[in-house]
């Protein structure tokens, strides 16, 4: 297989020119996306090819252009809804929450809803509380959706993919971090599947479980706890629904340690819900409770200091690591 | 196109209505709102027999709307509306028995007995919904004349051809949903019209004290630059008349409409309300104005039908719901398995996949 290194932010617009010019169904919709490239520049150039047709600038409105997505994918076309945050997709909660992941279910199997909706979780960089939302825990309380969070370029490619593809609501949490790293991507089509995390760094002493733009403070926690001689196996979730958690319970089984890293609040979390399945089935091999890092339970702050301080950055990791492992 | 706040549809002459609908098309729609009468009062005391569950809302007194609208469509135009839906789903052409399955709960309902009074759905008759959150359906309209337009233009290389109905209560009037899906609706060119059945009351808030400029709504329209009608609800002849108007034009220039429809509830805004917020001289006046009435004496003083085939047309009405009734009683309750089916198309963990409802294989 050929690979070329590209940024994050153009794997995921090979996902969608791609899959655009495979299905005609497919259409993006967004703010920006069109004339001004995408506020992001994620589809760049996506204009030019398909026409404004199919790639849709919207007003700032949405509560109306998620619902108006959701109306068109349930008569089977199959939408790419851009927020340019996954912060303002708290005024289209009621279509987005209400409606697309529960279509299915009320109409009795008559209308599914293959829409994706995508953009920007997380904190950017001192964007204050408002626009730094991690939405992975609050809306992954919801049946019927799916939610993949990418790492890397390979995988926000082919994880993107799978979503376009897939007939269930997809919530696909990207990261402003993350948009212009770049990474190792096949020449050659392919996608990546829901629910196979992937370990991305193996080790003997102690799990690590965590998605998205985390696993980079978790990889180098990892470097540092190694050269204090503790290994970490770190687990890249990839999709929060379907979660496999098989890949995480067969690393506690071999480590007998657990911390899990969530960017989203504690109380009632990804983090929580994964911590809570390890202890269900690791009560036996676990040789501490399993440790969560999290954003600190305060809304995002403004300043640089205090915001490097809240995410779960890799001294925290760190910390909790050594603690599970009493090595504190 | 033309901006006004002011009707651009006036009330029918008497002679239009003369050379308007066949009376084999009239007798037609008053057996289709005598059907949707029948059906409403079997609602209500299956409600009051504790045989329906959760919220219902009844269309009694609205019958000529849904029916009018309809006759203006093409088969495949899609409509979506609130949750006072029943009335919707059986002019499109559900099966009654399919609805009273669905508010009792069984799997022979049309959505499996998972959506409930609230939530009527039938793709084969082109109905979405059947929506419980007020105004949340504008957008999901909006969007389905995008899908029509789309699917017509960019995938058939034709042109735009169907035309979207999207109802509304004069409650969604206030809900920015419908504000947001009015702009994008306009901005876009979708052909949709959104009809809004202003029966005075958004449960128990007059129009007049909920909603600027509730004394002529079209002006919410206006400002969107849309045309707009206001139509008699109360009679089915102009309600068909009305429509068809709109929805030719709406077809023609693939731009989008407002429709205040003027309509009266008779019954409470569910089965649990006293009306204490309107008088009973109100409610007597409209009572005058009943839809089924009226159209039953347009045909019995001007086009010759006789008092014993209005009878045999009623009883057989009864005899039908009468039937879908005992129909619903006789469908199974769901199995326990479809707690876990129709969550997501794909099989996966504890989710079983998707399958249809019967209704849809019968």
């Amino acid at each position: 297989m050929t690979t070329r290194t590209i940024e994050f932010r153009e794997a995921l617009r090979e996902a969608m020119s791609e899959e655009m010019r495979e299905d005609l169904r497919v259409f993006l919709i967004g703010e920006e996306v069109a004339q001004y490239n995408g506020a992001y520049k994620v589809s760049r150039g996506m204009l030019d090819e398909f026409g404004p047709k199919r790639v849709i600038d919207t007003p700032i409105s949405e509560s109306g252009f998620a619902g108006m997505s959701i109306g068109a994918a349930m008569m089977g076309l199959r939408p790419i809804v851009e927020f340019m945050s996954w912060s303002f997709s708290l005024v289209a909660a009621d279509p987005i929450l209400n409606n697309a992941p529960k279509m299915l279910y009320m109409s009795g199997g008559q209308f599914g809803c293959p829409i994706v909706f995508r953009g920007n979780d997380g904190a950017g960089g001192q964007l204050g509380s408002t626009h730094s939302w991690c939405v992975e825990s609050m809306f992954a309380n919801v049946p019927g959706l799916k939610m993949a969070i990418p790492f890397t370029p390979y995988d926000a490619k082919g994880l993107l993919k799978t979503a376009i593809r897939d007939d269930d609501p997809v919530f696909f949490l990207e990261s402003e971090r993350l948009l212009s790293i770049e990474g190792e991507v096949p020449e050659e089509s392919y996608t990546v599947p829901f629910g196979q995390a992937l370990i991305r760094r193996p080790g003997t002493d102690c799990t690590i479980v965590s998605f998205g733009r985390p696993l980079y403070f978790c990889l180098e926690a990892a470097k540092t706890l190694a050269q204090e001689g503790i290994e970490c196996e770190v687990i890249d979730g990839r999709t929060i629904k379907p979660l496999d958690i098989d890949t995480i319970v067969a690393s506690v089984r071999k480590t007998n340690y657990c911390v899990v890293v969530d960017q989203s609040w504690s109380f009632a979390s990804v983090g929580s819900e994964i911590a809570s399945q390890v202890h269900q089935h690791c009560f036996d091999d676990l040789d501490n409770h399993v440790m969560r890092v999290h954003n600190d339970d305060v809304p995002a702050p403004y300043a640089y200091n205090l915001e490097q301080e809240m995410l779960p950055n890799a001294r925290k990791i760190c910390e909790a690591v050594r603690a599970v492992t009493y090595n504190a | 196109m033309t901006t006004s706040s002011k009707p651009d549809i006036t009330p029918q002459s008497a002679s239009l209505k003369a050379k308007g609908p066949s009376t084999d098309l009239l007798k037609q729609w008053l057996r289709d709102m005598l059907l949707i009468r029948e059906f409403e009062v079997r609602t209500m005391q299956a409600y009051q027999n504790k045989k329906i569950g959760g919220f219902c809302h009844v269309y009694i007194g609205q019958e000529a709307v849904a029916v009018g609208c309809t006759a203006a469509l093409e088969p495949n135009d899609p409509v979506v509306t609130a949750y006072r839906d029943h009335g919707h789903a059986l002019a499109r052409g559900m099966d009654p028995k399919y609805g009273m399955a669905e508010m009792f709960g069984r799997i022979g309902g049309c959505a499996k007995g998972k959506g409930g009074s609230m939530h009527f759905f039938d793709k084969e008759h082109h109905m979405y919904g059947g929506h419980g959150i007020v105004g949340a359906q504008t957008p999901l309209g909006a969007g389905l004349a995008f899908a029509t337009k789309y699917e017509d233009e960019i995938i058939n290389g034709g042109v735009s051809n169907r035309v979207t109905l999207s109802f509304l209560g004069d409650g969604a009037l206030n809900q920015g949903s419908f504000h947001e899906a009015q702009n994008l609706a306009g901005v876009l060119d979708l052909p949709v019209i959104f009809v809004c059945e202003n029966n005075g009351y958004s449960m128990g808030t007059a129009i007049s004290r909920g909603t600027t400029m509730g004394h002529d709504i079209t002006s919410k329209a206006a400002g969107y630059g849309f045309d707009s009608a206001v139509i008699e609800g109360m009679d089915v002849i102009e309600v068909y008349e009305g429509m068809k108007a709109v929805v030719d034009k709406c077809r023609e220039t693939s731009r989008p409409a407002f429709v205040d429809m003027r309509t009266y509830r008779f019954k409470g805004h569910s089965m649990s309300d006293p009306r204490k917020y309107r008088t009973k001289e109100e409610e007597q006046q409209y009572a005058q104005d009943d839809p089924i009435d009226k159209l039953a004496n347009e045909l019995m003083n001007n086009r010759g039908l006789s008092r014993d085939e209005y009878d045999v047309m009623a009883k057989e009405v009864k005899k039908q719901i009468r039937e879908a009734t005992k129909w619903a009683e006789a469908s199974p309750i769901p199995d326990i398995e479809e707690l876990y089916r129709d969550v997501y198309v794909e099989k996966f963990g504890p989710y079983s996949g998707t399958s249809l409802p019967a209704m849809l294989e019968d």
